[in-house]
């Protein structure tokens, strides 16, 4: 899990307007240069698997950024009064208990999707988003920054989410949101889906090359090790 | 005892958590740089998650599933906590994790010195909770649960070392500045979970 590379300093934000400059950069950094997928390398495991379709990876990046807010800006509220030994259960309660509310919703809402996504809504609980965002920013800041990082890191993890799910919805299945967006006439001359792209293998290729044009295009991203 | 041998070689190979389902991927990534750590890494995970998964199956079926607090009064038979096997699991997984770290300090500081961080970091690590909810999922009995947590645990532990081997023979090889570390690092995962993807056709 990285540690936090964010250093805002705390006392100056009291003067500061509810969307000035720097807590706007808390909501855009995360879905570009600091993107939670590409260069925290956190959150893989679910960004895998929901992404065979569009309509699962969207629910799931909303799940995950109101999760994400939320625990964001609860631990933040707490954070002076967590004990820091049991921070981690404490952490981990909080996550748990708003995952089951977003468990409970699209069961509520969405059956069908739900039982689909079943395992990995509850694997928001160790989605290293959360609990990194708790650990590198809400323990360290005030609520409604707090709360803003999370909504970034939310939209970030999104947006990678959704690139994902789009390129293989319709490269794999000639489909986006379930409605065919290849013409039949070109089934009919001999196009074939690329089954590649249904299994999870090529949602790794989609992210290494997003990481290859994202570090590309800024070499500052780029690891030397 | 077929049986078991058969949830074993599944949940190793055949539906390997890291290669199959990606499941485990945080910790993958970061910890897989060289072999001596990975293999720490590994035991640490095989040992969790033999563990954990067993006690939340006693959790799940003595506590939390419809009619399982028939024993203490008839008249809560009927009441259903399955709701809250997220919040238990995870209170279990967290909390055993450090049982487990404080026992092994005690009992064997060589293996404690082994581990060392790798012990906390479980916690986080998603396949411990994964395998207790595919435990749930399955709908797998007592013996079945321990067999596949071992083997689920073996199962990640062989991806990440042999993921880690390939790394440390990585360094030797030209590749393109933007894709190095972790952009090729995706990619071999990829090939390495297509290759175990030629495991599936075997029925058991």
């Amino acid at each position: 899990m990285s540690q936090a590379t964010e250093t805002t300093p705390v006392k100056e934000q009291k003067k500061e307007g509810l969307f000035s400059s720097k807590n706007r950069h808390l909501l855009t950094d995360p879905i570009g240069d600091n993107n939670p997928i590409t260069i925290q390398v956190l959150g893989l495991c679910s960004a895998l698997a929901v992404t065979t379709q569009l309509k699962p990876a969207i629910i799931m990046a909303i799940g995950v950024t109101i999760v994400t807010a939320f625990s964001n800006l609860i631990i933040s509220a707490l954070r002076n009064t967590i004990p820091n030994r049991i921070r981690m259960i404490v952490q981990l309660v909080v996550i748990a208990a708003l995952v089951v509310i977003v468990d409970q919703l699209l069961r509520a809402f969405v059956y069908d999707v739900s039982k689909k996504l079943s395992v990995f809504i509850g694997l928001i609980i160790t989605n290293c988003i959360v609990m990194g965002r708790l650990e590198a920013f809400a323990m360290a800041n005030k609520p409604w920054p707090s709360f803003l990082d999370g909504i970034g890191n939310g939209l970030g993890y999104g947006a990678i989410l959704v690139i994902i799910a789009l390129l293989r919805e319709s490269l794999g299945s000639g489909t986006i949101l379930g409605y065919q967006i290849i013409p039949q006439a070109l089934y009919t001359a001999g196009y074939v889906n690329n089954g590649l792209m249904v299994t999870p293998a090529a949602s790794m290729f989609i992210i290494a090359i997003i990481i290859w044009i994202q570090r590309s295009r800024n070499p500052k991203l780029v690891d030397i090790s | 005892m077929q049986d078991l041998l058969n949830i074993f070689i599944k949940s190793a190979f055949l539906e390997n958590m890291v290669l199959a389902y990606f499941i485990g991927m945080c910790s993958f990534m970061a910890v897989s740089k060289s072999v001596k750590t990975a293999v720490g890494l590994g035991a640490a995970v095989v040992f969790v998650l033999g563990i954990t998964v067993p006690i939340n199956w006693l959790f799940q079926n003595l506590l939390l599933i419809e009619g399982a607090l028939g024993w203490i009064h008839p008249s809560l038979a009927t009441v259903d906590l399955t709701f809250l096997s997220f919040i238990v699991f995870i209170a279990v997984i967290a909390a055993l994790v450090q049982l487990v770290e404080m026992v092994v300090e005690k009992t064997s500081p060589t293996l404690y010195n082994a581990l060392g961080i790798f012990l906390p970091l479980i916690t986080v690590n998603c396949a411990i909770l994964a395998g207790a909810l595919f435990m749930v999922q399955r709908e797998y009995n007592f013996p079945e649960s321990i067999v596949y947590g071992l083997g689920a645990g073996i199962g990640w532990a062989i991806a990440i070392i042999a993921m880690a081997a390939i790394r440390e023979k990585l360094r030797y090889s030209n590749i393109p500045p933007a894709l190095r570390g972790l952009g090729i690092t995706f990619i071999l995962t990829g090939l390495m979970g297509i290759a175990f993807m030629s495991l599936m056709g075997i029925k058991l």
